[in-house]
C-alpha cells in the first residue's frame, strides 16, 4: 500500500527494499490520473521518472510541485492562458534541490491564475475540488498541491504562499502547510507574484514530514539575495524538545472566546469553540496561553494593506508577460499592439482587475495615500506582533472561521469575519514569520485548521510546537479516503 | 539677445566582469545574443543579484564628482512597457542614488566654471533593437549592462561648456578606470535639455529635449543648432514647443514627439535586493583609493611646478602618462628636463609603438637616471635622447649604455693630445684662421677630425677642452 503513507513510512519501505522509487512513482501517477477528472489537481502529470542515487530522506519519494516553479523542459503555465505553452529553459532552485535529493516529481499542480486568488477556481485548466467534499473549494492559490496531498496521491507538495496560499488550502484539506521564515528557502525560479511577500511553502500530512522537506530545501542561495544562512542541524531532529513553559498568545479581536457570540453563524461559533477546547488541551502539554488585544482598526487594515502591496508588486512582476520574449503571443500591427493583445487575451478578468488596481495604487498621485500607507500598516502590525514576541514564543489562531466554503457561497468582504478572521494569516507574510497550519478537528466531516506563527528565524521552534500539538489533535496523517482504488 | 540654459543627462556603461544583476559577461559582442542569461531575458521566476563591482565603481565615480553618498544601497523599479525592456521594468535608483549634490570644475577660456551634478545613479541598460521593414530583431547582449547616469543641474550655458564638460567627464571615467567610455560603441551617450531666455530674465524658457546623442561633436552641433532655431522662433515672437527632438546627420534637429504629460514610471523600491548598508569605514576606505584627478594635477603642474599650460595639459590628460611623469619626478628628476623628455621622446615613442606608458621598457627610475646625467652635464641633451631611443630599442638600461660608451672611450690626455697634434699639423690653414681671424668654428672642425682619427673613441668633452687649450697655446706662442 502506498496511498496516504508519510515520507517516514515510505522511507522505511524503500530502505528495506520492499518497494522501489520507480514503483512508488508508478503508484503515484496511477492515483494522479485516477483522481484527475474529479478533482483536477494537476496541469501536467509526468510520464516517467529516473531514480537518482542519494542519501537524502527524500530519495525515491514522489511529490508534486505547484505549476509556478520553473522546471526545465517541463510545461509551466502558472495556470494562465498567457503561459499555456511555456516550457522553461531553467530550473528553480527548489526543483534543483529536490532533483539532487532524488525526490520524484509526479506532476505540476493547478493554482489560481498566477497565484492570485484563494479559491482554486481560476486556473486556466479548470476548478480544483476539495477531496473531502466535491461541492466545496479546496482554497488557493496552491489548490492542486493541497488536493494532491489531501487525496493521498503524494506525501508532500511544494507550493507558494504570498497571503496564506499554502496555509489556507492546507487547512481546508486537513493537511499540514508550513511557510518558513522569509529567506529560509530560495525563491529563485518561483514565478513572482508579490516579491516582498512570496514564500516557498510545504504541504505534508504531518509536521515531521514538513520538517524533513524544509531541511532539504533550506539554505542560502546566491541567486536569491533575500535568502539567509540556515542552521546545519536538521529541523526534523529537533521536534522532540520539551514545550513545557512555552508561551503562546491569541489575539482577542481575531478569535476571542466571546467575540462572535451574537453571530448567527453556527459553523463560526463551533470553529471558535473547538479552537478554545484545543487551547485547553495545549495547556495540558505545558503551554501557557494568554489573550492579547490589538486595535481592531489595525486588524481591519490587514486585508486592504495586503491587496495594495500585493497588487502593486504583481503589476510590476508580471510586466514581463508581453509575448515578446516568451509566452502565447497574439499578433498586432505594431509591437505595442501585439503586447496589448497578448495581455488582453492572455489574462482573465480577475487578473486584469488586480493589475489595474496595482497600477492605480502605484500612480504618482496615489502612491503616498495607498501604497506607502499600506507599507506603514504592514510595519505597524509587524512591530506590534514583534512586541508580543518579546513575551511569547508564538501566536496561535484558527486558520478560518469554518470549513471549506462551497462553490456557490459568497463572502461578505467587509464583515469582521472576512476582514480579520479570514485574512489574519497574512501577518506571517508581512513579517516573514515562520507559520504553520495543522488540522485540529472536523466539523460536519470536514477538516478545520489551526495556525501557529513564531519569531523570525525560529522555524525549529514553530515546528517543534506544532509537532507536540499535533499529538493531541488526533488528526495526524489524515487524508480523504475517497475513490475506489487500492494502490 | 538670449541666454541658453542647458542640462545634461550622461549615460556611461561601466566596465565590469559581469552584468549588473546577472552572471552573464559584460562584454561587447558583434554576435547578437551571445552574452545573455535567463535573468537578462526577464524569464518568469528570475531574480536580480546586485553586482559588487558595479556598485563600487558607481560609488567611486560619485566620490570623484564630489557627491554625497547614501547610507545604504537600494534600488528602485522604473515600470514601463517597451520591447527592449524584457522585465517590463528597469532596475534603477531613485530613492537613494549613489551620489547627490556633486560638482565638476572645468576650464572654459582659461576661467574655472563649476558644473553642478544633481545626482549620479546606477541602473541597467536595455536590449538593443534592430528594425527592418517587416520585423524587428532584439539583441539582448546589452540587456542588463551596468550603466551610470549623471544628471547635471541646468547650469551649462553654451555648446563649448557642454563639450568641455563631457570631455572632462570622460577623462575622469578613464582616470578612475570605471569605463572605457567609447562613444562610438555607445558606451557613453547623453541627453541634452535646452531652453532659451531673454538676457537678464530669470524665468527659464520652454525646455526642448534631445535624446541619445553619442558623439561630442554632435552634442555641439545639436546645441548650436537649437540655440539658432529657438532664437529665430523667439525673434518672431512665437513660442518654442516643449518636445523631444532628434539630431540628424546634417547637424540639424528634428521634432520627434511633443511632450504631453510626462509618463508615470510608478517607481517603487526593488523588493528583491535587500538594503546594503554602507559604513563610514567602507566609504572612507573607498575614498582613500581615489586618485588625484586631471584638474588637480594640471593645477599642481602649472602653479607649483611652473610648467607651461600646454605641456601641463598634455601631461595631465591621461592618468597613466601623468602617473609616469610624477613617478619620474618622485625620484628627484629635474622638472624642466623631465617635461622636455616626456613631451618629446617619451610621447613620440608611445605614439610610434602604440603602447601605454606602463608598457614602456624604460621605467621612470631609469629615465630619472638619464635625466640626472644631463642635469649634471655628463652628457648633452641630444645625446641623452639618442641614448633613450637606443635603450628602448635594445632594451638596455640607458645608464648601462652610457657606461659602455665611457669604457671604450679614450680619456687619456696624452693620447688625445697626440690625435689633436696630428689633426692640427694636417690642417694648418684652420689653425691659422683661429689664431689670426679668431674663427671659433674651427673648434668643431677639429673635434670632427679627432673623432675621425680616433675611430670615434675620443671622449668628446675632454677632446673639446684639450682642443681649446691647444689652440690658445699656439695663439699665445705666435705672439
Amino acid at each position: 500500500m502506498y496511498r496516504g503513507k508519510s515520507i517516514t513510512e515510505l522511507r522505511e519501505l524503500l530502505d528495506k527494499k520492499e518497494i522501489t522509487g520507480e514503483e512508488l512513482f508508478e503508484k503515484a501517477i496511477t492515483l494522479a490520473h485516477f483522481f484527475q477528472d474529479d478533482y483536477n489537481s494537476f496541469v501536467t502529470i509526468l510520464e516517467q521518472t529516473k531514480v537518482k542515487e542519494s542519501d537524502s530522506m527524500l530519495n525515491g519519494i514522489p511529490y508534486s510541485l505547484k505549476d509556478n516553479f520553473s522546471t526545465r523542459g517541463i510545461l509551466t503555465t502558472s495556470s494562465s492562458n498567457i503561459l499555456k505553452d511555456y516550457v522553461p529553459v531553467y530550473d528553480a532552485t527548489v526543483y534543483k534541490k529536490l532533483k539532487k535529493a532524488g525526490a520524484l516529481l509526479v506532476g505540476k499542480t493547478v493554482l489560481d491564475e498566477l497565484a492570485m486568488g484563494g479559491t482554486g477556481t481560476t486556473g486556466h485548466t479548470g476548478v480544483v475540488k476539495n477531496p473531502w467534499d466535491k461541492e466545496r473549494m479546496i482554497g488557493g492559490s496552491s489548490a492542486g498541491s493541497a488536493a494532491s496531498v489531501a487525496l493521498g496521491i503524494v506525501p508532500f507538495s511544494i507550493g507558494s504562499d504570498t497571503g496564506d496560499s499554502v496555509r489556507k488550502p492546507a487547512a481546508f484539506g486537513g493537511i499540514v502547510g508550513f511557510k518558513p521564515t522569509y529567506g529560509r528557502i530560495s525563491r529563485y525560479g518561483l514565478f513572482a507574484f508579490a516579491s516582498s511577500l512570496d514564500h516557498v511553502a510545504i504541504m505534508t500530512r504531518n509536521v515531521k514530514d514538513a520538517a524533513i522537506v524544509t531541511d532539504v530545501l533550506k539554505g542560502k542561495d546566491p541567486l536569491d539575495m533575500v535568502t539567509i544562512e540556515s542552521e546545519k542541524e536538521n529541523y526534523a531532529d529537533m521536534l522532540d524538545q520539551e514545550v513545557k513553559g512555552k508561551k503562546l498568545f491569541y489575539i482577542k479581536e481575531v478569535c476571542g472566546k466571546n467575540i462572535y457570540q451574537t453571530s448567527e453563524d453556527a459553523m463560526l461559533k463551533e470553529t471558535i469553540q473547538k479552537f478554545h477546547e484545543t487551547l485547553e488541551e495545549c495547556k495540558k502539554l505545558g503551554f501557557t496561553i494568554e489573550e492579547v488585544s490589538v486595535e481592531k482598526a489595525l486588524l481591519e487594515a490587514l486585508y486592504p494593506a495586503y491587496m495594495c502591496i500585493s497588487c502593486a508588486e504583481a503589476t510590476s512582476n508580471n510586466a514581463n508577460l508581453t509575448g515578446v520574449q516568451f509566452g502565447t503571443r497574439k499578433e498586432g500591427n505594431t509591437v505595442e499592439e501585439m503586447m496589448l493583445h497578448t495581455r488582453t487575451e492572455g489574462f482573465s478578468e480577475l487578473i486584469k482587475r488586480r493589475f489595474v488596481l496595482g497600477s492605480y495604487i502605484l500612480q504618482k498621485e496615489n502612491q503616498e495615500k495607498l501604497f506607502l500607507n499600506a507599507c506603514r500598516v504592514r510595519r505597524m502590525i509587524v512591530d506590534q506582533i514583534n512586541t508580543f514576541f518579546q513575551t511569547y514564543d508564538g501566536m496561535i489562531a484558527p486558520c478560518s472561521g469554518g470549513v471549506a466554503p462551497s462553490f456557490d457561497s459568497t463572502s461578505e468582504k467587509l464583515s469582521d469575519r472576512y476582514l480579520i478572521l479570514e485574512n489574519h494569516m497574512v501577518i506571517g507574510n508581512f513579517g516573514g514569520f515562520p507559520s504553520i497550519t495543522i488540522p485540529y478537528g472536523m466539523i460536519q466531516n470536514l477538516p478545520i485548521g489551526l495556525n501557529i506563527t513564531g519569531r523570525v528565524k525560529e522555524d525549529a521552534q514553530v515546528l517543534n510546537m506544532a509537532y507536540q500539538i499535533e499529538k493531541i489533535t488526533g488528526m495526524k496523517n489524515i487524508y480523504a479516503k475517497v475513490g475506489d482504488i487500492d494502490v | 539677445m538670449y541666454k541658453a540654459t542647458i542640462g545634461l543627462e550622461v549615460h556611461c556603461e561601466l566596465t565590469t566582469k559581469s552584468k549588473n544583476f546577472s552572471m552573464a559577461p559584460n562584454q561587447f559582442s558583434s554576435i547578437p545574443n551571445e552574452h545573455v542569461s535567463t535573468i537578462d531575458l526577464g524569464l518568469p521566476g528570475i531574480l536580480p543579484v546586485a553586482n559588487k563591482e558595479a556598485c563600487e565603481k558607481a560609488l567611486f565615480t560619485a566620490m570623484a564628482l564630489h557627491c554625497e553618498n547614501p547610507d545604504e544601497i537600494i534600488f528602485d523599479r522604473k515600470n514601463y512597457f517597451y520591447p527592449d525592456l524584457p522585465k517590463g521594468y528597469q532596475i534603477t535608483q531613485v530613492t537613494k542614488p549613489m551620489g547627490k549634490h556633486g560638482y565638476l570644475d572645468i576650464f572654459v577660456d582659461g576661467k574655472m566654471k563649476r558644473v553642478e551634478i544633481h545626482q549620479l545613479h546606477l541602473e541597467e541598460d536595455t536590449a538593443s533593437l534592430e528594425h527592418t521593414m517587416k520585423y524587428s530583431l532584439i539583441d539582448y547582449n546589452r540587456s542588463g549592462v551596468p550603466l551610470i547616469e549623471i544628471v547635471t543641474e541646468p547650469c551649462i550655458e553654451s555648446a563649448e561648456e557642454a563639450v568641455i564638460f563631457l570631455e572632462d567627464l570622460r577623462d575622469i571615467f578613464l582616470y578612475l578606470g570605471v569605463s572605457e567610455a567609447r562613444s562610438n560603441y555607445g558606451q557613453m551617450r547623453c541627453d541634452v535639455n535646452i531652453s532659451l531666455r531673454e538676457e537678464g530674465s530669470k524665468t527659464l524658457g520652454t525646455k526642448v529635449e534631445m535624446k541619445n546623442i553619442n558623439a561630442f561633436t554632435s552634442v555641439k552641433a545639436a546645441i548650436e543648432y537649437e540655440i539658432k532655431r529657438q532664437s529665430e522662433i523667439l525673434d518672431k515672437g512665437e513660442k518654442v514647443v516643449q518636445e523631444t527632438r532628434r539630431i540628424a546627420e546634417d547637424g540639424k534637429t528634428y521634432a520627434m514627439r511633443e511632450k504631453v504629460d510626462a509618463l508615470d514610471y510608478k517607481y517603487f523600491v526593488e523588493p528583491n535586493i535587500p538594503p546594503i548598508p554602507l559604513t563610514e569605514e567602507y566609504l572612507t576606505g573607498l575614498k582613500k583609493r581615489l586618485p588625484k584627478l586631471k584638474l588637480e594635477r594640471y593645477l599642481t603642474y602649472v602653479e607649483e611646478y611652473q610648467i607651461g599650460q600646454q605641456e601641463a595639459q598634455v601631461l595631465s590628460k591621461e592618468r597613466m602618462l601623468s602617473d609616469y611623469f610624477e613617478e619620474v619626478l618622485s625620484y628627484g628628476a629635474d622638472i624642466e628636463l623631465t617635461v622636455n623628455f616626456m613631451t618629446s621622446a617619451i610621447l613620440s615613442t608611445l605614439n610610434k609603438l602604440e603602447i601605454s606608458p606602463q608598457d614602456l621598457w624604460i621605467t621612470p627610475k631609469m629615465l630619472c637616471g638619464l635625466i640626472t646625467y644631463v642635469k649634471d652635464g655628463k652628457i648633452s641633451l641630444d645625446h641623452a635622447k639618442k641614448i633613450l631611443y637606443q635603450s628602448i630599442e635594445e632594451k638596455v638600461d640607458p645608464l648601462d649604455l652610457i657606461k659602455k660608451e665611457n669604457i671604450s672611450q679614450i680619456h687619456d690626455e696624452k693620447t688625445l693630445l697626440a690625435f689633436i697634434q696630428q689633426a692640427m699639423s694636417q690642417n694648418r690653414e684652420q689653425v691659422r684662421q683661429y689664431i689670426e681671424e679668431g674663427n671659433v668654428h674651427v673648434i668643431n672642425f677639429f673635434i670632427g677630425q679627432v673623432m675621425k682619427l680616433s675611430n670615434r673613441q675620443a671622449n668628446p668633452n675632454k677632446s673639446l677642452e684639450l682642443i681649446k687649450e691647444e689652440l690658445e697655446r699656439r695663439k699665445n706662442n705666435e705672439k
